[in-house]
């Protein structure tokens, strides 16, 4: 099932101007909710909040699951992990995973 | 220009430059469709960049903005407390044209034929689309006070509204230094809903973190047409009460009526006239003017309701309406950060709408709204919105989403971070 689901993500970075499927690019259109702080496709500007661009997807997950479960303190990101669903949390993780960092 | 922007500004080319796709060189390339945009504020400008940057450059992308540069709203309450300048608070549309290929046009659009797909300008242009997004941000109901009717602009000279960011911005400031110690300046703050519900009780704090320095006798009068704060309550009285006591009154169910602007007065259905010495009113505004051109105004003769899949209008024809101009969806705040948000799932329908497609079923959407206490301590509000398909409207997540615990110097430096994030997310 991950495998699927990180194959979809793949598909989804990878996939051009005009979607093969209505939902081809919903891991890119989901991952974008994270620019306004994080920057565009995850390319941080400053310091002072982290960069998602290229991260494990493991990592990923694993931080904003423990966002979302309440095991890891924070200020805006606890709150906003408990809207997300697991798969799109999945699906995002994965999206920034495939990302170039630079 | 000071150091954090010239930082910002090479900063953002550097992300941008990096991301720069081929393609952006042939600027208006519209081999896979024409987009025209209205508007250059946070929807505007993030839904032309994001349809440049997820079709590669192949769909030509007009953005209509009469202003030659964007100014935000979000930290320009600072530029009225007196800790940030207005340059601080500005970004020029250049990444647009240079890194992403869109054509950008310093025109105002005074006219939209829905039926011949076309938008013509002030300045005598015609500009054919294939899709149309308005974002017209807002536009004040003059009609709402009867002694601005007959001459607005004048008004606003006088009791400046400062809720476009720019030269209103810096009116309110030179106001606030020119007036004595002593004096009292009052905020009349519209009905909800109205453009970003906590920014007329951060301006509130921001007035009173300039007189506790500078003024100390002085006095901020928070005259609000609603029953109670309408964003963030018990952290804006908290302040007012301890950070800011005995400077800030806050007066609700103060629904304006009239201003007697020879005397800076203002007039209140059930309530006292209040004088002040700097009055700054926020009239109650509605849809930008161009979306009444469209005919996409369909709620209360004020605002545009749209489809959340796709933000295309209840009326169809290929017309987009993104940000504060729209009905909004319940606990939907008209903010900058929500119209950078609406805007990228907008870019991503009108692109599967181009390719003969439906747009995605299952939209999310972010908000996050920090206010500034002092010039340092901040306050955020969050929220989540995922779409539910039986009642075809965005909801907030129960259980999601929530505020500050209490006003804080980190969240201060993550306002600052947010600032440059969508600043650059949005222009750069």
């Amino acid at each position: 099932m991950r495998n699927l689901i990180t194959a979809m993500a793949l598909v989804a970075a990878a996939a051009p101007a005009i979607a093969q499927a209505p939902d081809a690019a919903l891991a890119r259109n989901l991952a974008a909710t994270c620019a306004n702080c994080h920057g565009t496709n995850g390319m941080t500007q400053g310091t002072d909040v982290e960069p998602l661009a290229g991260k494990p997807k493991d990592e990923l997950v694993r931080k904003v699951q423990e966002f979302k479960q309440g095991k890891k303190p924070g200020t805006i990101m606890p709150q906003l992990a408990k809207g997300l669903t697991d798969a799109q949390i999945e699906l995002m993780a994965g999206w920034f995973a495939a990302q170039p960092a630079k | 220009m000071t150091m954090q922007r010239r930082e910002f500004l090479l900063a953002a080319g550097a992300a941008a430059g990096a991301a720069m796709l081929p393609g952006c060189a042939t600027m208006g390339g519209a081999s896979a469709g024409k987009v025209v945009v209205v508007g250059g504020g946070y929807a505007g400008a993030t839904c032309a960049k994001y349809l440049r940057m997820w079709s590669n450059g192949t769909v030509g992308v007009t953005l209509i903005e009469p202003r030659e540069a964007f100014v935000s709203c979000p930290i320009s309450n600072l530029v009225i407390g007196g800790s940030k300048s207005i340059a601080d608070v500005t970004v020029p549309y250049d990444s647009l044209s240079r890194r992403w290929g869109v054509n950008v046009v310093r025109d105002t659009a005074t006219g939209i034929d829905v039926d011949k797909r076309t938008v013509t300008t002030a300045g005598g242009r015609t500009f054919a689309y294939d899709r149309l997004v308005l974002a017209p941000g807002i536009e004040f109901m003059w009609d709402a006070i009867p002694s601005y009717r007959a001459n607005p602009e004048r008004a606003i000279e006088i009791a400046p509204h400062s809720w476009q960011a720019g030269p209103q911005t810096v009116l309110l400031r030179r106001q606030l230094e020119s007036m004595r110690d002593g004096g009292v300046y009052a905020i009349s703050i519209p009905v909800a809903p109205y453009r970003c519900p906590p920014g007329p009780y951060e301006r509130a704090c921001q007035v009173a973190w300039y007189f506790k320095r500078a003024k100390p006798r002085s006095k901020v009068l928070v005259l609000d047409g609603n029953p109670d704060v309408t964003s963030k309550a018990g952290l804006f009285k908290k302040a007012w009460n301890e950070e800011y006591r005995g400077l800030v009154e806050y007066r609700p169910n103060h629904v304006l009526t009239d201003v007697d602007l020879a005397t800076r007065t203002a007039k209140f259905e059930t309530a006292d006239d209040v004088k002040a010495d700097v009055l700054n009113v926020v009239p109650p505004h509605r849809a930008g003017g161009i979306a009444r051109a469209a005919n996409v105004i369909t709620a209360n003769n004020r605002w545009c309701e749209v489809d959340f899949l796709s933000y295309e209008s209840v009326r169809g024809k290929g017309v987009h309406v993104l940000g504060d101009a729209i009905q909004i969806a319940p606990g939907m705040p008209k903010s900058g950060h929500m119209a950078n948000s609406q805007a990228k799932v907008a870019a991503a329908a009108i692109l599967q709408q181009l390719g003969g497609q439906a747009p995605s079923a299952t939209p999310m959407l972010t908000n996050t709204c920090y206010s500034f206490i002092t010039d340092k301590d901040v306050v955020h509000v969050t929220s989540v919105h995922q779409y539910d398909r039986d009642k075809k409207t965005m909801l907030a997540v129960p259980g999601s989403g929530g505020v500050s615990p209490a006003m804080n110097e980190l969240e201060g430096r993550f306002a600052m971070s947010w600032a440059r994030n969508i600043w650059a997310d949005t222009l750069g």
